[in-house]
């Protein structure tokens, strides 16, 4: 089975102590190009949700029990096993080996899913919201504030079980109904109500994969401007190729959160962060693409 | 095959193609990003001279007279090396003098040497090119002498050229890596950066023949060479073997280079890793600058166009992700 390349990227930004980003500085000495990269980046895998969850072809639980499984053995921190959509996930967080210190969220669009996870042994959840109006009603059949309440029910059935919760948000800088999102519409409409509502982090995705660097970093300081930089990340899509380029400048902004999918670009992120000097997981990354052939 | 997760619609797809896209597009750039940068395509040669199967000379032609329509200014065309060493711009002479040159559009082609060149120049070559290398056994490898030896024989065509008011563009190859050698000194780089420059190379591009580099090396490598050659006459030449190539482009530009040379439709594997990708696709450098509202004068569609057909020829799936991306719409 091929995953599809798709890059999630979690951009945890480093305390900004300044109004404006870095990128803004003049760059004319060289030296400043890499003074603004964080020292250690944090990968999270989404592969075995996020990117087995688009394959036509159904996965068979055992073959994705040992993914994760393979995963857990590579050092990266946290690990997204599945989505409480519906009963029959239960099984897959139920049989996975969890290695201590990994992370392994699990999302739940609803209440009931909470307890749902809870019951399976999930220690961590996370709800997704759209910063579109028309992806809202197209991807999760209800409008954005309709979302927000009910992910206001999901945090309080969170905190009743003690579970963190992640927050996402699509359609960061473009939406394929609306076309070009507006950045303070991801901030404010989204991102800081998440945050708010007492989610630990907030993912922002480029959906689409239509973001640039120059989008990118717009849309990002809008966001910062509203959450602080230490719980906000980010969620690039490789569609038009521009994922890597968009990591870079995030993390020039101060990320130091990357996600990405195993067999996707998760292998060309470590390869840039690595070049870069950047600590990542414990062991190489060979370990992902062996995981990867394996499945 | 890899599928799109997302169904993208024709409205954003267009709208990046279209030519609102320069205005809509238009983004906070960063004060240090180029207002402007020429791209300098090299899918004509460097592209399909990776390709094992021999292109018939009118696809080639055709192939450079639909880029000729999209906006490039400059189109490498091909190369004036013996067909011995590379069959497939062994047509040379035929390409040169069958492509329809438009205005304002530059046709440079290879020379590595003086038969090269005069063979160049009889068929009308107006623009040349020589290739120097950063690593020693990359160039005996590639060119069958030493760097020293090279950039010799490079004096002379450049000395003749000027003779001509012919220009120069000099590149130096494995800039950020040598698949013999490994790891390549960026004082090396500098070096024969600035031999080609003093010479009379009005440009030298820098390339990254293997794709290892990464922003860190690129950023390292750039910095030494800038003390050496101005950035104004400085360009870069990334492969994307390893999916480097625009964080690579990106810091470039973040250093101030104004030059990329790329392939339409990400033309040409790597010769020393087997399935591997090779040039940077025009279309998607072309996305990236686009998007952050930097100028090219290119038009996004007509490279995609141009691409289709190589590819179509080839019975290729684009190495583009742009390309790849507007074409499920269809």
């Amino acid at each position: 089975i091929i995953l599809e390349l798709k890059l999630y990227i979690y951009v945890v930004f480093t305390i900004m102590q300044y109004s404006t980003p870095v990128f803004h500085k003049a760059i004319s000495d060289s030296t400043s190009v890499r003074a603004a990269l964080p020292g250690k980046v944090k990968i999270v895998e989404v592969g075995p949700r996020d990117g087995l969850q688009n394959e036509k072809t159904i996965v068979p639980t055992e073959a994705k029990i040992n993914l994760i499984d393979m995963l857990s053995e590579t050092g990266l921190p946290v690990i997204e096993a599945t989505s409480f959509v519906s009963p029959k996930w239960v099984p897959q967080v139920r049989g996975i080996s969890r290695r201590p210190g990994v992370s392994y969220p699990v999302l739940t669009p609803q209440p009931e899913g909470i307890q749902a996870a809870v019951k399976a042994g999930a220690s961590e959840v996370a709800i997704f919201g759209a910063a579109s109006e028309l992806f809202s009603k197209k991807n999760i059949n209800c409008s954005v504030d309709e979302s927000l309440q009910r992910f206001d029910e999901v945090m309080i059935a969170a905190k009743e079980a003690g579970v963190p919760v992640r927050g996402y948000v699509s359609c960061v800088v473009g939406c394929p109904y609306e076309g070009k999102v507006a950045p303070e519409k991801v901030a404010h409409v989204m991102a800081k109500r998440l945050y708010s509502m007492g989610c630990y982090e907030i993912s922002l995705g480029d959906t689409i994969g239509v973001g640039t660097p120059g989008s990118m970093s717009e849309m990002l300081l809008a966001v910062s401007r509203e959450v602080p930089v230490s719980a906000l990340a980010v969620h690039c899509h490789d569609t038009y190729g521009q994922a890597l380029a968009n990591i870079l400048v995030a993390l020039q902004m101060g990320v130091s959160v990357v996600d990405s999918s195993v067999a996707g670009l998760g292998g060309y992120v470590i390869y840039m962060l690595h070049g870069l000097g950047i600590k990542t997981v414990r062991k190489t990354s060979s370990k992902v693409a062996q995981a990867t052939c394996k499945l | 095959t890899k599928q799109n997760m997302v169904k993208i619609s024709p409205v954003v797809v267009f709208f990046h193609l279209s030519p609102f896209s320069f205005i809509f597009l238009q983004t906070i750039k960063a004060h240090e990003y180029p207002d402007f940068v020429k791209i300098v395509e090299v899918g004509p040669r460097d592209g399909l001279q990776n390709e094992k199967e021999i292109v018939p000379t009118g696809v080639k032609i055709q192939l450079i007279d639909m880029l000729s329509g999209t906006g490039l200014s400059v189109i490498e065309a091909t190369s004036f090396v013996s067909s011995k060493w590379v069959p497939q711009m062994s047509d040379h002479t035929e390409v040169l003098r069958g492509i329809q040159r438009a205005p304002n559009v530059r046709y440079p082609v290879l020379t590595p040497n003086m038969q090269g060149f005069q063979d160049a120049v009889a068929a009308g070559a107006t623009e040349v090119a020589v290739f120097g290398s950063a690593s020693e056994t990359f160039s005996r490898k590639n060119i069958n002498c030493s760097v020293d030896e090279s950039m010799l024989r490079f004096k002379e065509v450049i000395t003749l050229a000027k003779g001509q008011h012919i220009p120069v563009r000099g590149y130096v190859s494995c800039a950020l890596g040598c698949p013999h050698e490994g790891h390549i000194d960026p004082s090396k780089v500098a070096q024969v950066a600035k031999s080609l420059y003093e010479m009379g190379c009005y440009e030298i591009s820098l390339g990254d023949t293997i794709g290892v580099g990464t922003p860190g090396s690129m950023c390292e490598m750039m910095q030494t060479v800038m003390k050496e050659v101005p950035v104004s006459a400085l360009a870069v030449h990334c492969h994307d073997t390893y999916g480097q190539a625009l964080p690579n482009i990106l810091t470039a530009l973040q250093m101030g280079v104004r030059v990329v040379d790329s392939a339409v439709a990400g033309l040409g594997g790597c010769p020393y890793a087997q399935g591997s990708t090779g040039n940077v696709s025009t279309e998607d450098v072309l996305y990236m600058l686009h998007g952050m509202g930097i100028e090219t004068g290119v038009n996004l569609a007509k490279v995609v166009e141009a691409g289709d057909f190589i590819c179509n020829f080839l019975c290729r799936k684009t190495n583009s992700k742009v390309a790849q991306a507007s074409s499920k719409t269809l």
